[in-house]
């Protein structure tokens, strides 16, 4: 008997139509042998603001796509656990927020998203960096401030980049504006794209939202606003910092849905419809995924002054959005416990491979200090007080988001 | 750091010899400390203030704002995370002893938190107010600049926010990267109607802190992160407080005179040993601790009696602090200068988040300057 996966590699040379077919009869082939091809979920009910109707609670998953699933947010929470360990070997310096426990965010809104669509988030970013298509290596040197980082080492935890990946910003609520911007961008060029434009708990209260949030609505601007409500803005409890915690609502004018961010498939659906929904010219959108950091804050943080071990151990029996949809995909046969071991076996050899390399990789030179100051330098040398050679201002390479 | 490590070496090609002397200066009440750039020299309480305790940096600040509570009813401590102590720890057991009511978290909005404060200060109340690191304090720019500075001058002296004091710590800390690093006074230096301090270990802290909340301004209390454990000595148990705008000559010398604050004083302390073991030189260190206003005379007065000067800070060259006091001492010292003011400075870049061995005024830098200005 084929096992699925081959018989999914094999139909994966076909012309659409033929595909098309080889799917139908793979799957008839997989249910009569008790393998299942789709599965449907029940997501929990999403919570609308300003909605007559929202996404639907009824999702479905192919077993590519589950598997595809499976694999980034595992691959997300393995990166965390290197930064985490690199961090403590005192390989990695400057800051370093850890995303474990919000994979599913992440995870959910990037398989919703189109190739015109893009994010920028803040801090907690090296999921989406690895997401977003830069390699896991390029996101570890970047944390080691290694030359293979996605940012030559130049910004280090908080500081990444790619392709409509507008990063990675380290003041908080700062990014909330500038993805408002990003997302007229796109309008006005007619390309058709949202900017998701994620924030947490604690950035919520940051009154340049407000501001960006206004705008938004007056000039219909397709950005859709995720605040990844982890139940902590820094060490302050979203209760204790914010008089409503009912963040899908806070932007008044602006519609809203709730969504359960440890399930990703529910992330997905309402990316999918916030996408819609923006694109059809009716502006912003706001979706509040509430979700939870196993992680304190950011390295300098244990995590367990404001909250109790209890709780985290709580949230990670009862609510982890890997083992959740892990449990999910077993259950209705889409995928078996051997083939998920496979995957993770594959991820724990590249994230390795990679956590190597970050460690052994060398430093950028000297004379990239000087580096990226400027666009077009009209001095030839950066103001300094050396007692070498002056440094000289230099372009390093050329700007990604003007390719 | 390998690379970094092979540079330096290169660059300097005295470096060990250098680093040989260096270690030879753990004297008696020298710390060497070979995790930092620099080596904490601590300072020596008057005895006027009466008993002392082994205190650092943090429990020094955390000292001030308790007696601040205790003495002042109209006193409150807020900020990012100050509840529980704040991620420094310098606000720990306050809400406890102090009641919620007057000890107590904002949510994440410096603007907020800043113009917060001169409402509570201009309505009477003392607010001491923390922005959790001095980079993420521009949201609240406008506040400090536009309200806080120029609220008694608009008002022709019918209101003020003089009980304000922001504190933030700032500076280099050997890993913080772009956002944990800047040093950002000579933005607030530009704005007259602000007070800025910029203590260089617990004693000062203490005492300038204490100064600080109880003076009738608005202040900016800059305080280098990289001293709250690091920097640890005898300070008053007791309420004292030191004066504003009024700089320490922390070492009396003749040939030179080296000016700084906050952790860079430390620096410029050795560099003022290195240099008279290796260029007999003998050079006169102040700490300026008031950025604003500054003491001039203090400056001036040093730089007629050694004819030369070199001014280091962490912060970029350009339009750094270190600026207004060289043109200064080109107006006052003219006629008395033997060599142009040297300035030592973090580049014209970014603060660099693997470079910054490179990037401060290291004692490196500083030696090598003393010995162009001394040779000029």
């Amino acid at each position: 008997m084929f096992s699925s996966i081959q018989l999914t590699r094999n139909i994966a040379h076909l012309s659409p139509r033929t595909k098309k077919n080889g799917r139908l009869q793979l799957q008839k082939f997989l249910q009569s042998h008790g393998f299942a091809s789709e599965a449907s979920f029940e997501t929990k009910p999403y919570k609308l603001h300003k909605l007559e109707s929202g996404p639907s609670t009824h999702v479905s998953v192919t077993k590519e796509d589950a598997l595809v699933i499976y694999r980034q947010m595992n691959t997300i929470r393995r990166i965390e656990t290197a930064a985490g360990n690199l961090y403590k070997e005192k390989i990695v310096r400057g800051f370093c927020h850890l995303y474990s426990g919000q994979e599913a965010c992440a995870v959910g809104m990037r398989s919703a998203m189109r190739k015109q669509d893009s994010i920028i988030s803040a801090y907690r970013v090296h999921g989406w960096t690895y997401l977003m298509g830069v390699p896991v290596l390029g996101v570890l040197a970047e944390l080691t401030g290694r030359k293979s980082g996605c940012a030559r080492g130049k910004g280090g935890s908080m500081h990444m980049y790619c392709k409509n990946f507008y990063g990675g910003n380290g003041i908080v609520g700062a990014q909330g504006p500038l993805g408002t911007g990003v997302a007229f961008a796109s309008q006005y060029k007619e390309e058709g794209g949202v900017c998701f434009t994620l924030y947490g708990d604690g950035a919520a209260n940051q009154g340049q939202l407000f501001e960006a949030y206004n705008i938004a609505k007056l000039m219909n601007i397709p950005v859709i606003y995720v605040c990844e409500n982890n139940g902590y803005g820094m060490g302050t409890s979203a209760e204790r910092s914010s008089a409503s915690t009912n963040y899908y609502t806070r932007g008044d004018y602006i519609p809203g849905i709730w969504v359960d961010g440890m399930d990703v498939l529910a992330v997905r659906e309402a990316a999918k419809f916030a996408i819609e929904y923006a694109t059809s010219g009716k502006g912003p959108l706001i979706l509040e995924t509430v979700t939870y950091r196993y992680s304190g804050h950011s390295m300098s943080d244990p995590g367990t002054s404001y909250r109790t071990r209890d709780e985290v151990q709580v949230v990670r029996q009862t609510r982890d959005p890997i083992t959740s949809f892990k449990e999910k995909i077993i259950n209705t046969e889409l995928a078996t416990p051997d083939e998920l071991k496979a995957i993770d076996a594959e991820i724990k050899k590249e994230v390795d491979a990679a956590n190597k390399t970050a460690k052994e990789d060398t430093e950028i030179t000297m004379e990239e200090i000087a580096g990226d100051v400027y666009s077009n330098t009209l001095e030839p040398t950066i103001r300094n007080i050396t007692p070498w050679n002056p440094l000289t201002h230099k372009r390093v390479g050329p700007a990604l988001n003007l390719k | 750091m390998a690379a970094s490590s092979k540079l330096m070496h290169k660059v300097f090609k005295d470096a060990s010899q250098f680093l040989k002397v260096g270690c030879r200066l753990q004297a008696q009440n020298v710390i060497c400390r070979h995790a930092s750039h620099f080596t904490y020299f601590k300072d020596e309480p008057l005895k006027e203030f009466g008993d002392t305790s082994k205190t650092n940096m943090f429990q020094a600040i955390n000292s001030a704002m308790d007696i601040a509570l205790d003495t002042d009813s109209s006193a409150v401590v807020f900020g990012e995370d100050v509840a529980f102590g704040g991620v420094f720890r310098c606000s720990m057991g306050l809400q406890e002893k102090h009641g919620k009511d007057r000890v107590f978290n904002s949510p994440l909005c410096e603007q907020g938190i800043v113009a917060f404060g001169i409402g509570l200060s201009v309505a009477g109340s003392t607010a001491i107010s923390e922005i959790q690191f001095a980079d993420y304090i521009f949201p609240a720019f406008d506040q400090i600049v536009n309200e806080a500075a120029k609220f008694r001058y608009r008002s022709g002296n019918l209101s003020n926010c003089g009980s304000l004091t922001i504190r933030a710590p700032c500076s280099a800390v050997g890993h913080g990267g772009l956002y944990h690093s800047q040093s950002p006074e000579a933005y607030f230096a530009h704005t007259p109607g602000l007070k800025i301090v910029i203590p260089r270990g617990p004693y000062k802290a203490k005492g300038l802190l204490l100064s600080c909340i109880r003076d009738k301004d608005p202040c900016l209390f800059f305080e280098p992160k990289i001293l709250y454990r690091t920097a640890e000595e005898e300070v008053p148990v007791n309420d004292y407080t030191l004066p504003l705008g009024k700089a320490d000559i922390v070492k009396a010398g003749s040939d030179i005179t080296l000016v700084g604050w906050g952790t860079q004083v430390h620096v410029l302390l050795e560099v003022a040993k290195l240099a008279e073991e290796q260029f007999n030189v003998s050079c006169e260190v102040i700490d300026i601790v008031s950025i604003l206003p500054w003491d001039k005379n203090t400056v001036c007065e040093s730089v007629k009696k050694t004819g030369r000067v070199m001014i280091a800070h962490e912060a970029p060259l350009t339009n750094g602090f270190g600026a207004e006091i060289a043109a200064t001492i080109q107006e006052e010292c003219f006629l008395y200068l033997e060599s142009p003011v040297k300035r030592v400075t973090g580049f014209d870049t970014p603060f660099p988040l693997i470079f910054e061995p490179f990037y401060i005024p290291s004692k490196w830098r500083c030696l090598q300057a003393v010995k162009e200005t001394v040779h000029y």
